[in-house]
């Protein structure tokens, strides 16, 4: 790491004072916010690490809270240690005033310009205390993303959790949804989520992925420029041998079974649409059932100033960032998943790749670090493709399933806004029924919605805030 | 089936070598419910067994934790008189009056 401070000695703070803003304001806390903060705290800017969680780690390092007393939370994770180092890093960096750590900080705006952005955060575990507005020169924004989902009959019952949300509880919580999951639907992280449910004692019938891995373990040249990622595939197909959990491909739930809660699903064979294959049909038993259809990046704040996105190859949006991370508004930065769906080990690079550029350093340190992340987004985009859902899906839903959980608003209804009324995109499909104005202003249906509506999808809109607050909250302003 | 015999009686806490501080009591709808420190009020329901705690405004149906991550807005709960709060999001404390919510609880979002 030639242009990053490689010892451990951490530079003296600088005068103090309260209300002076930060030279840069990282939002997100995961492996890119991370990575990024420390890197930049090191190389002598003074940083605010803003995330709505209480600890560091995001997604990928989420670990329970110390009152579990988890003595072995790197159980749950492969390299941990990439994690450990940086968070031991990032305590010195506070303790020596360098960084500011705002825990509990829910991100619900972005305003101001280049040098002089004020990040506007409600505080407490849900958001719902105080407020309080970060004034910081540059800003980096590292918000991740979310889990992709894709409605099907039943998928409202209680015991239907997303996969990154089963994985979620038990490396926070400690806690399965159930002792018998079903893990289906697609993309890398099932394989993830099934090792690690039952590495914690779970049962796990089937895996069902709707694709399956041929698509890109078929590019040898992909594969041999990416090793860690062939390690990390076998570790988790080692998992599965080892708790003997049956993977069948071209497969998907299409019905989940239960009164108040699961009971069993009905998997059935798909076809290369992903179309049910007529008289395929198998019920499975189990208590629960982890499902999810890859990730999406969270665009918000990014979008409400003005960011620029992409159309993904896996057909979600993501922030559009250039090689030095930079994004499309002057003084933003995004690091990790905002700017495209990769992994830890990516979002780590792209974070240090983000505060090399935000403190002015140039040199080795950068194009190495470049030619890696364009590597590992080159293995990542090619696992978006074979992973990508597929038109045929939609023939899992009947009239009368939910599509958008909030509202409670049936694919019958999206339907008929689309064939009797003429909606041609989920906006308007969205203003005919609902669809996507709850609470989670669409990030569950969102995907869902576009494809009825037949648009290449706006999962991009502006939505103004990017959390809901209430109307108390935004009076104090 | 497809489970390995020696892992039958593995738990979370088993794998994470979790020695955790003395359990405490929460309740829902008045019935108690022992929580962990540290947990959050969804994995603590989750820990009793139970996965929902909350019924939908336009057909009562019921539900809980879904994305497990605070994005999803589900798994609503009231604690202790407070109503919306994302239960995969708000730590358990001793005594916390988790009631299950029904409809919007109080619906007066701005967004
Ligand atoms: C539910 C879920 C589970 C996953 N589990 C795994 C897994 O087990 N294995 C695996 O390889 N990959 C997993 N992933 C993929 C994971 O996203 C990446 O591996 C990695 O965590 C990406 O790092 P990141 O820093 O880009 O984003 P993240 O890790 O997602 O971090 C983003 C951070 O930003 C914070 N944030 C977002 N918006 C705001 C806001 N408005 N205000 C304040 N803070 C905000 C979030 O709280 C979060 O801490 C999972 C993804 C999800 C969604
Ligand atoms: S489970 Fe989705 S917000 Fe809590």
């Amino acid at each position: 790491m030639p242009t990053l401070p490689s010892d451990d000695t951490v530079p003296a703070a600088p005068d103090a004072c309260d209300d002076a803003p930060y030279d840069l304001a990282v939002v997100g806390a995961g492996p890119a916010g991370l990575a990024a903060a420390v890197a930049a705290g090191r190389l002598g800017l003074r940083v605010a690490l803003l995330d709505s969680a209480a600890r560091t780690g995001g997604q990928f390092y989420r670990h329970p809270a110390p009152g579990l007393g988890a003595r072995r939370p790197e159980a749950l994770h492969h390299a941990w240690q990439a994690y450990a180092d940086r968070a031991a890093r990032l305590e010195a960096l506070v303790a020596a005033g360098r960084v500011d750590h705002l825990a509990e900080h829910h991100v619900w705006a972005v305003t101001g310009a280049a040098g002089e952005w004020s990040v506007h955060a409600a505080l407490g575990p849900d958001g719902a205390d105080q407020r309080r507005t970060v004034r910081a020169a540059k800003l980096l924004l590292a918000t991740g993303a979310y889990e992709r989902q894709l409605p099907f009959p039943g998928w409202t019952l209680p015991g239907v959790v997303g996969a990154g949300g089963a994985q979620a509880m038990l490396k926070a919580g400690l806690v399965l949804p159930g002792q018998r999951v079903v893990v289906a639907g697609s993309g890398p992280l099932l394989l993830a989520v099934a090792g690690s449910l039952a590495a914690a004692g779970a049962e796990i019938p089937a895996v069902l992925e709707a694709s399956g891995y041929v698509g890109y373990t078929r590019r040898p040249a992909t594969l041999a420029a990416n090793p860690g990622k062939l390690a990390e595939g076998a570790v988790h197909a080692a998992a599965l041998l080892r708790h003997r959990i049956p993977v069948r491909t071209r497969s998907a739930v299409t019905e989940v079974h239960g009164k108040d809660r699961v009971e069993a699903v009905t998997v059935m064979r798909l076809d290369r649409d992903w179309r049910p294959v007529p008289g395929t049909e198998r019920r499975i038993p189990c208590n629960a059932l982890a499902v999810g259809h890859g990730l999406v990046p969270q665009l918000e704040p990014a979008t409400g100033i003005g960011c620029a996105t992409r159309l993904t190859p896996d057909g979600t949006h993501a922030l559009v960032v250039d090689d030095r991370q930079r994004t499309t508004v002057t003084g933003v930065w995004s690091a990790g998943e905002s700017g495209g769906v990769g992994g830890a080990e990516l979002a780590l690079l792209e974070g240090e790749l983000a505060a090399l550029d935000i403190a002015g350093r140039d040199g080795r340190g950068r194009t190495s670090r470049a030619r890696r992340r364009d590597r590992l987004r080159g293995f990542a985009d090619a696992m978006a493709v074979a992973h990508a859902p597929r038109p045929g899906w939609t023939a899992w839903l009947d009239d009368d399933t939910d599509v958008c959980r909030c509202e409670e608003v049936t694919a019958g209804q999206v339907r008929e806004a689309v064939a009797e009324l003429g909606a041609r995109d989920a906006r308007t499909v969205k203003l005919l029924t609902r669809a996507g104005m709850g609470w989670c202003q669409g990030r569950m249906c969102g995907a869902a919605v576009a494809c009825l509506a037949g648009g290449a999808g706006d999962t991009a809109s502006r939505r103004p805030l990017a959390c809901p607050v209430t109307l108390e909250q935004l009076a104090e302003d | 089936m497809s489970r390995n015999p020696r892992d039958t009686s593995r738990t979370p806490l088993d794998l994470a070598h979790a020695t955790p501080d003395p359990a405490f009591e929460i309740t829902l709808d008045g019935r108690p419910l022992p929580a962990l420190p540290g947990q959050s009020v969804a994995a603590a329901l989750w820990a009793a067994g139970i996965l929902s705690w909350r019924t939908t405004r336009r057909d009562g149906r019921p539900r809980g934790a879904f994305c497990g991550i605070g994005s999803c807005y589900d798994c609503l709960a009231t604690v202790n008189s407070r109503p919306n709060q994302r239960a995969c999001l708000v730590p358990a404390r001793p005594g916390d009056a988790v009631t299950t919510q029904e409809g919007t609880g109080r619906a007066d979002l701005a967004v």
